[in-house]
């Protein structure tokens, strides 16, 4: 079987590919629009955005795996259409996911080599040693050091993404995708990573290189695209564009149309204290406080812990060291129900699975996390008193429904996360941790639910509002927390936050000094 | 990175002792018993072991691989009375020549399976309503084909010679172990090559694995755990035959409540609901210690029902064991 051939030095510079005004859109969201990308053999191209601004999909589309709605894929100038993976890998192109797409329970050989075994003369027998040295072949081609008969659960994330590139290569991939590949790995990996990237440039190869550490793609990267807002925005050799300049093209130069609406200044009562929290790799010494009244603003880019600190304080997971004070008290939280009692409420980003129970009506999410209120002896459920909570959430918050009796499931998005709020506002919590507040939500909702946020702060509820939109950020935010690798980089009055310095701090890497 | 290694000795450590373990604990169960018996520790109550593991290992067989898909199978034991009672439909009732009847039989089982894995991989039922509807429903063929009465194997009589003759006591007089026992360690070694060896095999670790990922390396997942499922059956449906032949008839009422004891051996024997990992090794151990624990008390004088209460609790014991294991990782 043939497994490697590099493409000659000859090729080196040649396009590889067009993506020319590509269209996708989802229900509700356009994805991307008119966008487009090149890509020429023997470089490392970087493709740069903000969270959402298309890059994966734009990608995926190339690996078959969405299908486009409008656009050309022109491969080596010849016009082509990706139906499916299956297809994609045929024409020479292999992604390598965030989420690794591999077999634990089997070993590296089986791995690259699964839906191709290599066959012995025996009807349906494996010939594993073929495969295995076959493996090895590639594995030495790359400079690898590891065992093909491996099982791939017992080797390091690092080693994982090599075996996933070394299955690529088996491909005879003229096209290697990587989607945040680094994202996991430490400095040393991603050294042995990098210098792998550099073999496959030198063997022609064209390597996409999705990240969001700028500092990074200036080492390993010759061109950079940005995205924005699923369009295109500009391609710039590396070389001559610094690091500023890209951020600038990320986020653009739109000022947001409304100014921010904050309530006046918090109290300078602390009802939360965070202290040199730690969890593993994930979060490393985060140290914050909340004021009564105030809006903290988590921004930071994917995977940078926001979710996880919110998680660590609401006690649905657990922590390895760190103290956290409510109202000056240190209180050990060791579950949900602990923050609840704590007076700490969490809306998760993901309203459907974590927020809501869908097939209940509007009354029962709102007394949900709170039924022994509504509970006469004998568990007996008090419904005269769960209707008229009901009524009241639904009046206070504006919620818009049919019926008390209405099932969630049956609501818009803004007033599903408005029944979520009355749940938390009928456990009476003081702190409330809203996770990605707007997400899904159309553009009406979304200034009703600040509206409500800021109405909440007001009454004197705490707030941590963790957002991946700089713009919703800077216009609710008192302070602002950026957040990058699991540490906390910065934290900026609303005076200081702009989308620059926040995208700044966010990108911000542990050791930002890294040779060339 | 150098801790690749070492991590790696361990976790092999870690999987040998879980092996170690079930086996461990067979070789006590037999030497506590032999102790505490000397009717136990006889030729024959051997034997008896042996043969009264027989049906269960070989449904078991078919199990492991559905199991290691991450999928159930609950309609093995009905898919294996309804391959008894076909069995008993071509060779007593339309005379037909026995290894035509005992291969229809076998059919059956597939079949049975094969429709399984069409419900599961095709139309996307869930493994536990697609395989408990059928379940139900050859529950019910059988009795209505063979109108609910057994059917004996009287006018052939070398039917039941083949599983309980002794081709080996022939080899070895004296040695009169059934042939039943054969055809359960002969099932058992194939099965372990087609796991071990195979595509099939590999593809069956695969999907319980990552199925995703399998399918988007293009594998056709859905063929293949198809197969899986078919396997299944046609395991269901030697120890159907097997069954038959024992008993030297086919009885409708009989077969219900077997897929409990298959999934308790694999379960036993280490191979994970989750999927991905299992072996056929596991599943043999794991039937015998069913059926040694069964026999053991039996001649201990312990009553049935709490002969149940104590397999039901090794099989929460050995899940558990494995969750201990899985949480050290």
């Amino acid at each position: 079987m043939n497994t490697l051939s590099p493409t000659p030095t000859s090729e080196i510079n040649k396009k590889l590919l067009r993506m020319e005004g590509i269209s996708k859109s989802f229900p509700g969201v356009l994805a991307l629009s008119d966008s487009r990308f090149e890509l020429r053999s023997g470089e490392v191209h970087a493709l740069v955005g903000e969270n959402g601004a298309g890059k994966s999909t734009m990608m995926k589309i190339l690996g078959g795996i969405y299908e486009k709605d409008a656009g050309h894929i022109f491969l080596e100038d010849k016009e082509v259409e990706i139906q499916g993976p299956r297809m994609a890998q045929h024409l020479g192109i292999s992604i390598i996911h965030q989420e690794l797409n591999l077999m634990p329970h089997l070993t590296v050989a089986q791995n690259i080599f699964i839906g191709r075994e290599p066959r012995s003369k025996i009807p349906f027998a494996l010939d594993d040693k073929a495969a295995n040295q076959q493996t090895e072949r590639v594995l030495d081609m790359l400079n690898l050091q590891m065992d093909p008969t491996m099982k791939v659960a017992d080797l390091t994330v690092a080693k994982q993404q090599m075996v996933e590139i070394a299955k690529a290569l088996s491909f005879n991939a003229k096209i290697l995708v990587m989607d945040e590949p680094t994202a996991a790995l430490t400095d040393t990996e991603i050294d042995e990573l990098f210098r792998i990237i550099r073999q496959l440039r030198e063997k022609g190869v064209g390597i996409v290189h999705i990240s969001h550490r700028l500092e990074e793609l200036k080492q390993i990267s010759d061109r950079v695209t940005v995205m924005r807002d699923g369009k295109y925005i500009d391609t710039l050799q590396t070389k001559d564009a610094t690091i500023d300049q890209i951020i600038s093209l990320m986020v653009g130069r739109v000022i947001f149309e409304t100014a921010p609406e904050l309530p006046e200044v918090p109290s300078k009562e602390v009802v939360l204290e965070v202290r040199n929290l730690n969890r593993g790799k994930v979060l490393r010494d985060i140290n914050f406080s909340l004021m009564k009244g105030e809006i903290l603003g988590f921004a930071g880019l994917m995977g940078a812990g926001r979710t996880e600190v919110a998680r660590a304080i609401f006690g649905a997971d657990e922590y390895d060291s760190g103290e956290i004070y409510v109202n000056n008290k240190q209180v050990h939280i060791k579950s949900p129900g602990d923050a609840v009692t704590c007076g700490i409420g969490y809306l998760s980003e993901d309203r459907k699975r974590y927020g809501l129970a869908l097939g209940l009506d509007v009354k029962e999410n709102v007394v949900m996390s709170t039924m022994k209120k509504f509970m006469r002896g004998l568990g007996w459920m008090d419904f005269k008193k769960i209707v008229s909570r009901g009524n009241e959430m639904v009046k206070a918050l504006n919620i818009k429904t049919p019926s008390l009796e209405q099932k969630v499931k049956f609501l818009s998005g803004g007033n599903q996360q408005k029944v979520v709020i009355g749940k938390w506002l009928t456990a009476d919590t003081d702190i409330l941790i809203f996770d990605e507040p707007t997400r899904g939500i159309d553009v009406g909702a979304k200034s009703e639910i600040y509206k409500l946020l800021n109405d909440l702060a007001h009454q004197g509820k705490a707030i941590i509002m963790i957002s991946s939109e700089l713009p919703e950020i800077l216009r609710m935010s008192h302070r602002v927390v950026v957040m990058c690798e699991g540490r906390v980089t910065g934290i900026l009055n609303a005076n200081e936050a702009s989308q620059e310095s926040i995208m700044k701090f966010a990108t911000m890497r542990s050791n930002v000094v890294r040779k060339n | 990175m150098k801790n690749d290694t070492t991590s790696a000795k361990t976790m092999f450590r870690a999987d040998a002792i879980q092996r170690i373990m079930a086996f461990g604990a067979l070789i006590v169960l037999a030497v506590g018993f032999s102790l505490a018996s000397p009717y136990f520790r006889t030729f024959d109550n051997f034997v008896g072991i042996l043969l009264a593991t027989a049906v269960n290992g070989v449904l078991g067989l078919g199990v492991t691989f559905i199991i290691i898909t991450g999928g159930i199978d609950l309609s093995v034991g009905t898919v294996l009375t309804f391959s008894a009672v076909m069995t008993g439909v071509f060779i007593t009732n339309w005379h037909l020549p026995i290894p035509i009847g005992i291969l229809g039989g076998i059919t059956a089982g597939a079949l049975a399976g094969l429709v399984n894995g069409v419900l599961i991989s095709r139309m996307k039922i869930p493994p536990f309503i697609a395989t408990l509807g059928m379940l139900y429903a050859t529950k019910g063929l059988s009795l209505v084909i063979s109108e609910l009465k057994p059917i004996y194997f009287n006018d052939t009589p070398i039917f039941r010679e083949m599983a309980m003759g002794s081709v080996l006591g022939k080899i070895i007089p004296g040695f009169e172990v059934p042939n039943a026992v054969l055809i359960l360690f002969g099932a058992a070694i194939i099965a372990h090559l087609i796991l071990s060896r195979t595509i099939l095999g590999r593809y069956t670790y695969a999907l319980g694995s990552n199925e995703e990922a399998t399918r988007l390396s293009g594998v056709n997942v859905a063929a293949w755990k198809t197969a899986v499922y078919t396997l299944g059956g046609l395991f269901s449906g030697v120890g159907g035959v097997l069954m038959a032949a024992r008993l030297n008839s086919a009885q409708p009422a009989l077969g219900a409540g077997y897929e409990l004891d298959a999934i308790a051996a694999v379960v036993i024997g280490g191979t994970s609901l989750s999927g991905g990992e299992g072996s056929i090794l596991g599943t043999i151990i794991g039937a015998f210690i069913i059926s040694t624990l069964t026999n053991g008390l039996r001649i201990l004088s312990v009553p049935q029902e709490w002969q149940m209460v104590v397999t039901g609790g090794i099989v929460v014991m050995a899940v558990y064991l494995d969750i201990l294991r899985r949480g050290r990782k």
